[in-house]
């Protein structure tokens, strides 16, 4: 398995862990994760439901113990150093729920007094573009803004480091933007982040490297852009034929230019490093099987491309 | 709450947190300050002193029952009626009537000796018969009724449902909003702050002191007016037994709440924890009607403590040196629960 993007000493780690491994009675949820992220990066955990995602960053928030590896984050220990740790961290849980009779900047007030330094309540409400719902209770926001008030929880300390649980998962796609440009906003100012999804998309846009994890494990390492030409080819061609007939991979893989061919329910998909060459050829052999087209796509390939490259599953089939 | 920017210390803003939870739940507000009250009504009315309370007679159909019906009737104290034998039973277990007398020579009582109003109602119907029958009387005792404020049933009911209420409304509302936070997660939010996990805890049982002064002066203004119950100890003593009890039960919500992962299992344990002192504690009834080897048990549990105390105070006027045995029960009580909570809480 190739591990793309070796770790830069050059650099302070804000979390280096190495052989973490978690088990839940028979199931392991991680089996000997190494891991290292560096202070002033976006780093991602990208996987299917039950990779051990959330598992691994609950032990690097403190929330869990693992039954074996070694953790240090920001060169603390948990277990000797917490009352630090919990100062300098911003933490979002997955589907956080808080106080639903609350209003938003009484929630914000609560968090804000258990931290000893950090920025106001009014500043926090700013950061996260929910002045207008102050007043409001907790109980009647909508899920982008549920969301975005966790985050300003993680926010009330000015941390060092923000761990963020599959931020986005179920908000409309203008939440899930507005959320994405206030982690960038928090970038800029020098914080890094850990974040956890099984949005491909997500990965790409705000990570600057990403972990794929599958069973417990990572797969592959690496910037989006190195784990994409990775795959040595940075296209995707889809297709399908009318009334599924059946088409023969081993000789589609055969066109010039296709690295790999593979059917998954009636779409065929196609890892190409030119299209413009592969389409022509993939036309013509269709013809000389007198086979109809009945959809034809292309697109970059993306961290999907690389999960399904590596575990011959879908990212969203879990 | 206004615009403050600058937070209160931790523990401060959890209990204010908790209080602005607890008022903006109606229902909540509902069962600690209009429940007692409703509750106390309604037993106040069901023992209210009823003056000279005449014991019931049922005569069974059978030869002679005019006879003793006629000399029932003309007794004083005594109402008498006719009963059909095959309802007989029915009257007694129902209450109806509290003795039966079949008529014969000499008649037959019959009665469940278990109630203490059908062994009094056999006595006057033996009296009356016998003096019927030509007994008579060697003398007229004198009596002397009492009807003195202090001494009723309705107050020594009181300070007992004042006990009762401090245990139920603690335990509840602690151990509910407790294992609500921690099903919807709450707690392993908050655990993963810098929060002081003392904080939080004490912060339930601040928060609870705040509304007991509301909850204990209804029920108390209540009783004073509704049926003069009066408060004879200082004020302050008063106060002083209120806030340990509150504090014992506090702690011990936080206990039977400290595990518990869901809501059905907290009502479980607390079910469990209050049911044995609801019969033990001497809230309807005094707990001396227990064998004595019970008795130690009896006095060690907290509501036992807190309502003797209460009695204590209300009734007898005891002073704060008075009721020190009480007091120190309800603080042990507090310090252990809230201790073991703290460690074996479950955040997760």
């Amino acid at each position: 398995m190739p591990l793309v993007g070796a770790p830069d000493t050059g650099r302070a780690a804000a979390v280096v862990c190495r052989g973490l491994q978690k088990r839940y009675g028979d199931v392991v949820a991680v089996a000997g994760l190494d891991l290292e992220v560096r202070a002033g990066e976006c780093f991602g955990l990208l996987g299917p439901n039950g990779a051990g995602k959330t598992t691994t960053i609950e032990i690097l928030e403190g929330l869990l113990k693992q039954d074996a590896g070694d953790v240090e984050v920001l060169g603390l220990r948990w277990g000797t150093d917490d009352r630090a740790l919990h100062q300098r961290l911003g933490i979002q849980l997955q589907d956080t729920q808080l106080q639903e009779k609350l209003s938003v900047e009484e929630v914000v007030r609560l968090f804000r007094s258990f931290y000893r330094r950090g920025p106001s309540v009014g500043d926090v409400l700013r950061m996260v573009e929910l002045e207008s719902k102050r007043r409001s209770w907790v109980g009647k926001l909508s899920g982008g803004q549920k969301q975005r008030l966790a985050v300003a929880c993680a926010l009330v300390n000015e941390p060092d480091l923000l761990f963020l649980d599959e931020p986005t998962t179920g908000l409309d796609p203008q939440s899930r933007r507005q959320l994405w440009s206030l982690l960038d906003r928090f970038r800029a100012d020098g914080g890094t982040i850990v974040l956890t999804t099984h949005y491909m998309d997500e990965a790409q846009t705000l990570c600057d490297r990403v972990a794929i994890m599958d069973q417990g494990r990572i797969i592959a390492l690496g910037t989006p852009r190195e784990l994409i030409s990775s795959l040595g080819a940075e296209h995707a061609v889809e297709f399908a034929v009318d009334r599924g007939a059946e088409v023969s991979t081993s000789l589609l893989a055969q066109l010039p230019g296709v690295t790999d061919a593979r059917v998954d329910a009636g779409t065929v998909r196609l890892r190409v490093t030119e299209p413009h060459v592969v389409i022509p050829a993939l036309l013509l052999e269709l013809e000389r099987q007198r086979l109809q087209l009945s959809q034809l796509a292309t697109h970059q390939a993306t961290l999907e491309d690389v999960f399904v490259a590596h575990t011959g599953r879908h990212l969203r089939d879990g | 709450m206004g615009r403050r920017e600058r937070p209160y210390h931790p523990l401060i803003e959890l209990t204010i947190a908790r209080l602005l939870e607890f008022v903006r739940e109606p229902e909540a507000v509902f069962w600690v300050i209009v429940f007692p009250l409703v509750l106390a009504l309604a037993l106040g009315i069901a023992f209210r002193t009823k003056g000279d309370e005449p014991v019931y007679v049922g005569v069974i159909e059978a030869a002679g029952r005019a006879e003793v019906s006629a000399v029932l009737t003309k007794a004083p104290g005594i109402q008498a009626r006719v009963v059909a034998r095959d309802r007989a039973d029915l009257a007694l277990r129902d209450g109806e009537v509290q003795v039966i007398v079949l008529p014969g020579t000499p008649p037959t009582y019959r009665f469940d000796p278990a109630r203490p109003e059908s062994k009094l109602a056999r006595l006057a119907v033996d009296a009356a018969l016998q003096r019927a029958a030509g007994r008579a009387d060697r003398f007229t005792a004198g009596e002397e009724t009492i009807e003195t404020v202090g001494a009723r049933y309705i107050d020594w009911l009181i300070p007992g449902l004042l006990g009762m209420n401090i245990m139920g409304t603690g335990m509840w509302s602690i151990g509910f909003s407790v294992v609500f936070a921690r099903t919807r997660r709450v707690l392993k939010r908050l655990a993963a702050t810098p929060m002081s996990r003392r904080d939080y805890l004490l912060a339930q049982m601040l928060a609870r002191l705040v509304f007991l002064g509301l909850e204990v002066g209804a029920l108390l203004g209540f009783a004073a007016l509704a049926f003069s119950v009066p408060i004879r100890g200082s004020l302050w003593t008063l106060t002083g037994v209120v806030l340990l009890g509150a504090l014992a039960f506090g702690g011990l919500g936080l206990l039977v709440a400290s595990r518990a992962r869901t809501i059905e299992a907290a009502s479980g344990w607390m079910n469990f924890s209050m049911l044995p002192m609801w019969v033990v504690s001497g809230v309807f009834f005094s707990s001396a009607h227990f064998p004595a080897p019970m008795q130690p048990f009896i006095h060690a549990l907290p509501l036992t403590a807190l309502n003797d105390a209460l009695r204590a105070v209300m009734l007898d006027g005891a002073t704060a040196r008075e009721v020190w045995a009480e007091a120190a029960i309800l603080g042990a009580w507090a310090v252990a629960s809230f201790s073991i909570s703290l460690r074996i809480f479950r955040w997760k």
